[in-house]
């Protein structure tokens, strides 16, 4: 799918494509038949990206695996606002254990499921980039290092959303956050080295890393649909905007994951083995500004006086993406 | 049955292989090394099918297990010291869940400062864990508590940790008993889970749970540990039909009648501790002594109608509460409150000081003239103390302690004398 040439007159998203499209490739999504893994009722905010990304992942690894299908959860937004006592929105075996062990409690169910000649059924570690890639990051490489046959998502969200909204690993320069304020010299978060986990997962050399975000839902579940038929570690790393920790409005969620992309600053690919096997290449490419405008955790960067050597700076970790992965179509600028 | 001239590592992981576990994480750490080592050799000679992990920390064996018991394998893992408190945040995940794992803690002592020497510290950081605990007094006892500790377990649906001490029984060899699989296939049934994750009927485990139930589970958790004190001196019964030996239950009395002096402790110093006895009955004094084996659940009861007739206790034990003292004692204190019997703390082998019969007989002869204090520290190195404070005290950049003590001491190794 994502090498796929563009052969529909939308140029937004696949959504109204869909009906345009073979039976067999419509998404899960638009079908009558969907999963509905994480159930309505729950209690994210409105626009929530990680909800989305997750009822998307989670219904298409159920169509991969023929419902045959667990989820270990690592504590966050995701795993609170799905299971308020007494209630759950998951209607699959779904099990949250801590924040900082999701992969290996994965591992577990996979040996025991081994153990008991159910290997049949697929298992899905998933959390948020705190517990991927802070706390949980040891169990997580150690499940790579294994090539566990587990997959594993990332629902990206750039920082600690549920504890409100402070700078994780994954949090990106100059972004304000609870614990990264637009203070001093340098406001919000400081340009580090970054820890890209998708990479770092690559150097694991597993079978299968991608990344996605909630805005191409066709991409999303074709490489949730490809990571579960695989055996051995797989991870999976989704963009979703989160409207509360970000500042974005509800409405702006799919527009923000459609940005990043066509921005450069979140490349979308996927890899085997530690190689480069495909890459969506940015369709309208468009500066970092207008990504980051609509978020009020950049606002310090605008105004009045517009911190025009930040934003180069952030220009300049998109250009970066665009030359590494090859964003861009040949003989497009 | 067949006798066999083994280490206690090896006859401890013969025990786990013959209750058939379906998944063995295990992460290395002194003295729990050869159990793990010895399961993984025979999972990969083929002699038993299971899931034998390599992982990446303790607090990632434990997690596995977590995830592979949720799915109803049976699940093992053994640990120590460092490793236990590493694992602490999913020791109690896994006794808050109801997980029936079963996991064997070689008792070492805790660092800083690092020492790999056998002491009960580690056990009793996890004391209010959830965890049933149970100890061994010999490596026969650590064996036949682990047939056991799989079924009050599963029965329960609550983690039990079998401890054993690091060293003293984990690396001594000797003759030990291990029974035949049809004796253990027979005294423990498969896995019969209370909860599964399972695509067939799908539901969710570790859900949040906030101040309306939150009491009411806590309070569940305590019911079943005092389920397991019933069942355990019952399971014990039953072990002794199947297998012909005492093992297991809540205590061990021994030489109580008529003894106005009982001494308490955990483990393998009791046989040292009962040599003492015997040869002061010689003597004609009459002290005895009583082993706890479960020291979760506490068996209040069982303790204060064992001690009727003490007019003192002593319960010595190889771990203290810095700052208040004994951990055992405060726990017989509780057993006695209503009856104002003396219990006396001896905080004895700190680190893998032994504890030697002319310590305790020592100690004793104190206890017998009434000398002995509320809170004793076996064999302190009194001196040494009192110059490194005495250091303290006129020089403000003293330097770390442990060192200080070392170079006072000037031993390059442990002296045991
Ligand atoms: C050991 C431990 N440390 C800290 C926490 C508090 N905590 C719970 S969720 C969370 C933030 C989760 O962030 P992330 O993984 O990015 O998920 P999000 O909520 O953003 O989706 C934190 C810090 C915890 N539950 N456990
Ligand atoms: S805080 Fe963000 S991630 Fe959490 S529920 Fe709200 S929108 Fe979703
Ligand atoms: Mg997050």
């Amino acid at each position: 799918m994502p090498n796929q040439p563009i052969k529909f007159y939308q140029t937004g998203t696949f959504t109204i494509g869909n009906r345009l499209l073979d039976e067999n490739n419509r998404s899960v999504q638009a079908t009558a038949a969907r999963y509905n893994s994480l159930n309505s009722g729950h209690r994210a905010c409105q626009g929530c990206g990680e909800a989305l990304g997750a009822r998307y992942a989670i219904d298409a690894a159920m169509a991969a695996a023929d419902r045959q299908l667990i989820a270990a959860n690592a504590t966050g937004c995701l795993e609170v606002f799905s299971t308020p006592y007494p209630e759950t929105s998951w209607q699959i075996p779904w099990i949250h254990s801590l924040f900082g062990n999701a992969p290996a409690v994965a591992t577990g169910i996979a040996a025991g499921l081994r153990s008991k000649g159910r290997g049949n059924v697929r298992v899905v570690a998933q959390g948020g980039d705190g517990s991927t890639t802070d706390i949980g990051f040891g169990c997580l490489s150690g499940m790579f290092e294994r090539n566990d046959d587990v997959l594993y998502i990332c629902y990206d969200n750039e920082g600690y959303m549920n504890t409100g909204v402070q700078r994780s690993s994954a949090t990106p320069p100059a972004v304000r956050t609870a614990t990264t304020m637009p203070l001093g010299a340098e406001p919000g978060n400081v340009f580090g080295q970054g820890k890209y986990l998708p990479a770092i997962a690559m150097a694991h050399r597993i079978p299968y890393v991608a990344t996605a975000t909630v805005a191409d839902l066709h991409d999303l579940e074709y490489k949730v649909k490809k990571a579960i038929n695989i055996r051995g570690a797989k991870y999976i790393h989704i963009f979703v905007p989160c409207p509360l920790g970000w500042g974005s409005a509800s409405n702006d969620t799919i527009n923000l994951a459609y940005m990043v992309k066509e921005c450069g600053l979140f490349p979308v690919f996927e890899a085997e083995h530690g190689k480069v096997t495909g890459v969506s290449k940015i369709r309208k490419p468009i500066p970092v500004e207008e990504y980051m405008k609509p978020q009020r955790r950049y606002a310090h960067l605008f105004g009045k006086n517009p911190a025009t050597e930040t934003i180069a700076k952030i220009q300049a970790l998109a250009n970066e993406n665009i030359q590494t992965y090859g964003l861009l179509e040949q003989g497009a600028k | 049955m067949t006798l066999k001239q083994i280490e206690g590592s090896h006859g401890v992981a013969e025990a786990v292989a013959l209750c058939r576990p379906e998944v063995i994480c295990a992460y290395p750490i002194s003295p729990q090394t050869h159990i793990v080592e010895n399961l993984g050799e025979m999972v990969k000679a083929g002699e038993l099918k299971a899931e034998y992990l390599n992982v990446e920390s303790e607090f990632a064996a434990m997690s596995v297990a977590i995830g592979s018991s949720a799915v109803g394998a049976r699940t093992y893992t053994a640990t120590a010291s460092q490793g236990l408190l590493y694992m602490a945040e999913a020791v109690y995940n896994a006794s808050g869940l109801g997980l029936p794992i079963v996991m064997t803690i070689a008792n070492r002592a805790i660092g800083a400062p690092i020492n790999i020497w056998n002491d009960h510290s580690d056990s009793m950081s996890m004391r209010d864990s959830g965890w049933i605990q149970l100890f061994a007094e010999t490596n026969q006892e650590a064996m036949d508590l682990h047939i056991q500790a799989f079924k009050l377990a599963e029965e329960l649906s609550l983690p039990v940790m079998v401890c054993m001490d690091g060293f003293i029984l984990t690396h001594a060899y000797e003759r030990l008993d291990v029974p035949t699989q049809e004796q253990v296939d027979a005294f423990l049934p498969p896995f019969e889970p209370r909860q599964e994750l399972n695509p067939a009927h799908p539901l969710s485990i570790g859900a949040m749970v906030g101040p309306e139930a939150y009491t009411e589970v806590r309070y569940l958790a305590h019911a079943k540990q005092m389920q397991a004190l019933e069942r355990i001196p019952e399971i014990a019964a039953d072990f002794k039909l199947g297998f012909g030996r005492d093992a297991g239950g809540l205590i061990r009395p021994y030489r109580l009648e008529g003894a106005e002096i009982v001494i308490i402790a955990l483990g393998s110093v009791l046989g040292t501790i009962k040599d003492v006895i015997d040869e002061l009955h010689e003597a004609g004094q009459k002290i005895g002594v009583l082993g706890i084996i479960s020291y979760r659940p506490f068996p209040l009861e069982a303790i204060c109608e064992a001690l009727k007739d003490a007019k003192k206790v002593i319960v010595l034990e190889k771990c203290f509460a810095v700052g208040i003292g004994g951990i055992v004692a405060t726990n017989v204190r509780m057993a006695l409150a209503s009856t104002g019997q003396e219990v006396l703390t001896v905080v004895a082998g700190l680190g893998g000081r032994a504890i030697t019969m002319s310590s305790l007989h020592a100690m004793l002869q104190e206890a017998v003239a009434g000398r002995l204090g509320k809170l004793t520290f076996m064999d302190l190195q009194q001196g040494v103390v009192d110059r490194v404070l005495e250091h303290e005290r006129n020089v403000r950049r003293s330097g770390p302690i442990a060192e200080s003590v070392l170079r006072d001491i000037g031993a390059v190794a442990s002296k045991i004398s």
